[in-house]
């Protein structure tokens, strides 16, 4: 079992011609993932290696069946990219495109309520569930199907903790990065909600860094209504304040978003921290262990 | 991007928002002409990108000629320390000269981007010329808020609320208040602004609303579509590493270590600065070289380490997934061919084609320290960085 996407999962690349769509609609299809259709606006009627290539959204979701879309669409087109595959009606929609301008997200954000349409991303790299369907740009390689389910705002340190789980023999059910920006779709508690009603996970990681107060929420949430264990790692404990950290949405404001403040929230909740990301993967073996579902 | 309050000035007088009539002065003969012309008395404000400048003696009230050149010449040219700056304070280049006004009550006023309801906030308070957090920390009971909804925009009734709230209800002023209210956010929306704070905002003992400062930060991502802003930019105001780095798209930040650091990925290379503390040592830079480097890019952020200074040993920690290992491996040989490479480095990597990276990094001849995970590297390091010191 998983989250959101499997083997059934029929995918769409917005932005199939550039190279990064190109790139990863190859990997992913590698991988193992149906990936049906492309579009790129003035392509319609071309291929990209036997994938039919549509001018718009709705055209590729009428001639295949797309259920979900991943966006490489530069970031001047990346919200526009997400409304039109909200407006063709596909649940899922993934934006990989980094540098989408915060007032273009604000606008999507207010577009996409009371749609049917679940937004992961932006800046963020995808979702995989393992061995069955990878949307993103993560190497495929280094997950393995199982039952831990992960969370994350950062891609590298959610690579980290897969394949260092995935060296300890243990799977993942599936990975979400939720993106480093400011505004985002999918958060840290849709995802708990998801894998605590997801009866193939036993339990979860979450990764978190300083910026904002998603954490402090998701801390509240695993508190009140989530059952199954939380393994967690804030990013940016030595960050000095004021600074933007790479990710639009780290920054430490007005001694506000803190890691510090995240981490007592988190511990305070019932989740189980690793000191250094290193430790990730040890932690979730020593917290399944104790929770009997690991030998 | 942050720009200088005259700019912020000039940026919201565009959007009919209340400003006094000042001038950007680069010599003590321009502060003064520009005085002569404003009359007296006017204002000369150092122009730097920090808060707390009133209180470090950097806005003086001139009240004659030799006062506006007394002031000019003080400030022009010397470092001006605020509790924003740090120690070493900030080199003031530029002043601006502004007209005077009788102030009979200060107020705040904010904008930004709330992340959690993913909307523009305004928040407001009657105590102007405090920092805003710390009345959130004092009395969080006094700070109004209305939050936009981006298909509407600021409505009318949101800004008369906050106009009522501040005390602005009376008829001469309710409707000079969400006229400024009004245009500050159509300013933010139309330059793509991440933030705007009028602190204080002032009524005049004339009754007039207007900014007596003004603060304004765009969302970088968004500068694309901003020709006319991005030329705001002032150079002299960034760390010129952080300014090189920016050039090839890296995502650099100049810290005060000895330890330089090239990691890929933010999330990675924050815990990377904190691993290097966790092991003793301390990181000279957060360096974030992106998910699709290639070659040129590895070398430009390999030069900009190596040409600080400070460092006394370098830490790269990449985890390939779309950058892959080899790409990155030979970047970093050619860059230390270049460019002479005499600091210790070590290098974790791990993820997409690290075993060729692993073999083009030993084939190279280069000494370089090799790290089983990101601990060990961050010990490695600082071991070598307190050998080299």
């Amino acid at each position: 079992m998983s989250v959101l996407v499997d083997r059934t999962t029929r995918v769409l690349t917005q932005g199939i011609t550039g190279a990064t769509g190109q790139l990863h609609t190859r990997l992913c299809r590698e991988y193992g993932s149906q990936m049906v259709a492309g579009v790129t606006p003035g392509r319609g009627g071309t291929d990209f290696e036997g994938i039919p290539v549509f001018d718009t959204v709705a055209q590729a979701v009428a001639a295949t069946g797309a259920n979900a879309s991943v966006i490489y669409v530069p970031p001047a087109g990346a919200a526009d990219a997400i409304l039109e595959a909200a407006d063709a009606g596909i649940p899922l929609v993934v934006c990989i495109t980094e540098g989408v301008p915060v007032l273009d997200m604000v606008k999507v954000k207010r577009a996409l309520e009371g749609t049917g349409t679940r937004l992961i991303g932006p800046n963020c790299p995808g979702i995989i569930t393992p061995g069955e369907c990878k949307i993103g740009i993560m190497p495929g390689y280094i997950h393995t199907p199982g039952r831990v389910g992960v969370v994350s705002r950062s891609g590298t340190l959610t690579y980290e903790a897969v394949f260092q789980l995935t060296n300890l023999g243990i799977g993942q059910s599936t990975c979400i990065g939720i993106g480093g920006d400011p505004i985002i779709g999918t958060g840290f508690i849709d995802a708990l909600r998801l894998f605590e009603a997801d009866p193939g996970t036993d339990a979860v990681i979450l990764i978190g860094e300083i910026g904002g107060s998603a954490e402090e929420e998701a801390a509240a949430f695993i508190r009140a209504q989530v059952e199954k264990p939380v393994v967690g790692f804030i990013a940016g404990q030595t960050a000095p304040p004021g600074r933007r950290m790479g990710h639009a949405g780290a920054i430490i404001a007005g001694g506000k978003g803190t890691a510090r403040e995240k981490i007592a929230a988190l511990e305070a909740a019932g989740v189980t921290m690793a000191p250094t990301p290193a430790d990730l993967g040890r932690t979730m073996r020593d917290v399944l262990r104790k929770a009997g579902k690991l030998p | 991007m942050n720009i200088h309050e005259h700019q912020a000035k000039e940026v919201l007088r565009r959007y009919g928002v209340a400003v006094l009539e000042g001038r950007a002065c680069f010599t003590a003969d321009e502060a003064v002409a520009a005085a002569d012309t404003l009359g007296y008395p006017c204002v000369v404000k150092a122009q730097i990108h920090a808060g707390g400048r009133g209180k470090a003696g950097g806005v003086q009230v001139v009240r004659d000629a030799a006062a506006a050149r007394r002031a000019a010449e003080s400030l022009l040219g010397r470092p001006l320390v605020t509790h924003q700056t740090g120690p070493q304070g900030r080199i003031v280049r530029r002043l601006y000269v502004e007209r005077g006004c009788e102030i009979a009550r200060e107020l705040y006023l904010g904008m930004l981007v709330d992340r959690g309801p993913g909307r523009v906030v305004v928040m407001a308070s009657t105590e102007g010329g405090v920092e805003i957090e710390e009345i959130a920390a004092r009395t969080p009971e006094k700070i109004l808020r209305e939050t936009i909804d981006p298909a509407v925009g600021l409505a009318p009734y949101q800004a008369r609320r906050l106009a009522f709230g501040l005390g602005l209800g009376a008829k001469a002023q309710l409707g000079q208040a969400t006229a400024f209210l009004t245009g500050l956010y159509r300013a933010f929306v139309d330059c793509d602004a991440s933030l705007i704070e009028v602190n204080p905002l002032v009524v005049t003992k004339g009754g007039d609303v207007v900014a007596l400062d003004a603060k304004v930060a765009f969302d970088d991502n968004a500068l694309f579509r901003h020709t006319d802003l991005r030329e705001l930019r002032d150079p002299t105001e960034e760390d010129p590493r952080e300014r090189e780095a920016a050039k090839f798209d890296l995502s650099y930040i100049a810290l005060d270590g000895n330890i330089g650091c090239m990691v890929n990925g933010a999330g990675l290379a924050m815990s990377t600065m904190d691993a290097i503390k966790y092991a003793g040592g301390n990181p000279a830079n957060f360096l974030d070289v992106g998910g699709g480097a290639n070659t040129e890019k590895v070398k430009a952020a390999f030069r900009i380490l190596l040409a600080d200074a400070s460092v006394r040993a370098i830490f790269i920690n990449i985890f390939g997934g779309i950058l892959r290992c080899d790409v990155l491996a030979e970047g970093v040989v050619q860059a230390a061919r270049e460019v002479a490479l005499t600091v210790p480095l070590v290098v974790r990597m791990e993820g997409t084609n690290v075993e060729q990276g692993k073999r083009i990094l030993a084939e190279s001849g280069l000494d370089i320290v090799a790290a089983a995970d990101m601990r060990d590297g961050a010990e490695k390091v600082v071991a070598a960085a307190g050998r080299a010191a």
